[in-house]
């Protein structure tokens, strides 16, 4: 698991956002339109990724890539 | 816990009714087409049936009755068992059962209730009729359960609006002794009650000129304390964080297994969270039937209206063995699996 791999899933669940573009240090909300839709999109690849629940107080919280894959390697130990 | 199994009940039919006025989330002008877009393919609503004004929940409810009790040949006074499973009642009071009982000319000695419970209401009615019905007193039972959502959300509320859909549905329930066990699995966590509410018009917030007040609550969403509201991350990380636990402690339970089980039929929800529960199940997309895309989400009417308009061919003309798993507005949860043989199932009924 790293964060290459993740961003990688970011990129497969999200048609709009081309390869390459959204980096470790990305601001997640201003890459890509950032919605409730989204933000479901998300929770539900890292819940079947890596079996991690994001809760709304999290994704609040955390504004780049790195802030959220902080959150679930976090969990997953 | 609330495991059990039901000897003695089969199911005989089952029939639904929507609405004949359509609409569709490629025309909900609140939101900008990307976001239609984005709407209709992943929350995976393209069309959804709204009820008109007047009509009502048991309205559809009896005109699918109506259907199934002449398909099925049923004679009316042998029927002893209405339960109706809404959360969009006739009337604060009486009890729309009742009413319902007389509509169908059921006869004075047919006991008649409601429950209210939404989303999961389908699994709960069953196990509720099943449990009255399993000691061979009552032989024949008739399961309401459907939901208009549509009256209580609010236009300019995207969280809500685009996503439900009105329905109606009877199951015919009949005693038979040789019928294989149902079994059940029902939870409630009631401190997330706040996820899925209508805060105003209970005895708790007693209706008031405030109730009506629309007021901004997010971007995109502005609703009153009488529209139904939506914790829309709450609830589907209840759901991931419920649902398949509740099935496999079933399935260990039972000694069941997702193999063989035909089909696994899950509550409308939404397409992302349905997906995401049949990849953490590893299921088989063509074991895993849907209705949203066409009926929205329809509450409590999900998996019955499921079973009819995907699931009618092999239902009519064999047996199955069915896993339902209904989650939501509660919070209340909870899996049955079923099986069925030949079972009546009338065309989609529209009102």
């Amino acid at each position: 698991m790293n964060i290459e791999e993740f961003i990688k899933h970011i990129e497969a669940e999200f048609d709009d956002l081309k390869p390459g573009i959204l980096k470790a240090e990305s601001n997640f909300r201003e890459t890509f339109e950032w919605n409730s839709i989204n933000a479901l999109i998300l929770i539900a690849m890292v819940k079947t990724e890596y079996d991690v629940t994001l809760s709304a107080d999290d994704l609040i919280k955390s504004k780049t890539v790195k802030d959220i894959y902080a959150l679930i390697e976090n969990r997953k130990s | 816990m609330a495991l059990f199994s039901l000897p003695g009940i089969k199911i005989s039919g089952i029939s639904a009714a929507v609405p004949g006025n359509s609409e569709s989330n490629a025309g909900y002008q609140w939101i900008s087409v990307r976001e239609r877009e984005s709407l209709m393919k992943n929350i995976g609503v393209e069309t959804r049936r709204v009820a008109l004004k007047g009509t009502t929940t048991s309205d559809l409810c009896v005109a699918a009755a109506e259907k199934l009790l002449d398909e099925l040949q049923w004679d009316r006074s042998e029927v002893e068992l209405l339960i109706f499973v809404s959360q969009s009642r006739d009337y604060l009071v009486p009890t729309t059962a009742c009413i319902v009982q007389d509509r169908l000319g059921l006869p004075h000695s047919c006991m008649a209730m409601d429950i209210g419970l939404g989303c999961s209401g389908y699994v709960y009615g069953l196990s509720v009729a099943g449990g009255l019905m399993q000691s061979g007193a009552i032989k024949k039972a008739l399961l309401m359960v459907g939901d208009i959502s549509t009256l209580t959300t609010c236009y300019r509320d995207k969280s809500t609006y685009p996503l439900f859909g009105d329905a109606g549905t009877v199951t015919a329930l009949e005693y038979d002794p040789d019928a294989p066990r149902m079994h059940f699995n029902l939870q409630t966590d009631g401190s997330g009650h706040k996820a899925l509410m209508i805060k105003d018009g209970g005895a708790r917030n007693v209706m008031s000129r405030k109730s009506f007040d629309i007021k901004k609550i997010g971007k995109g969403i502005y609703r009153s304390r009488l529209h139904l509201e939506l914790d829309g991350i709450e609830v589907f990380n209840f759901t991931l964080r419920e649902v398949v636990p509740n099935i496999k402690k079933l399935l260990a339970g039972t000694g069941e297994s997702l193999a063989e089980t035909d089909f696994i039929v899950f509550h409308q929800a939404n397409r992302l969270i349905n997906e995401t529960l049949r990849k953490m199940l590893k299921l088989d997309p063509a074991k895993v039937p849907y209705s949203i895309r066409e009926f929205g989400n329809t509450s409590g009417a999900s998996i019955p209206l499921t079973m009819v308009v995907a699931l009618k061919e092999p239902l009519k003309t064999g047996k199955t063995k069915l896993l339902l798993s209904a989650f939501g507005v509660g919070l209340s949860w909870g899996t049955a699996i079923v099986e069925t043989n030949s079972i009546c199932i009338p065309d989609l009924i529209e009102v």
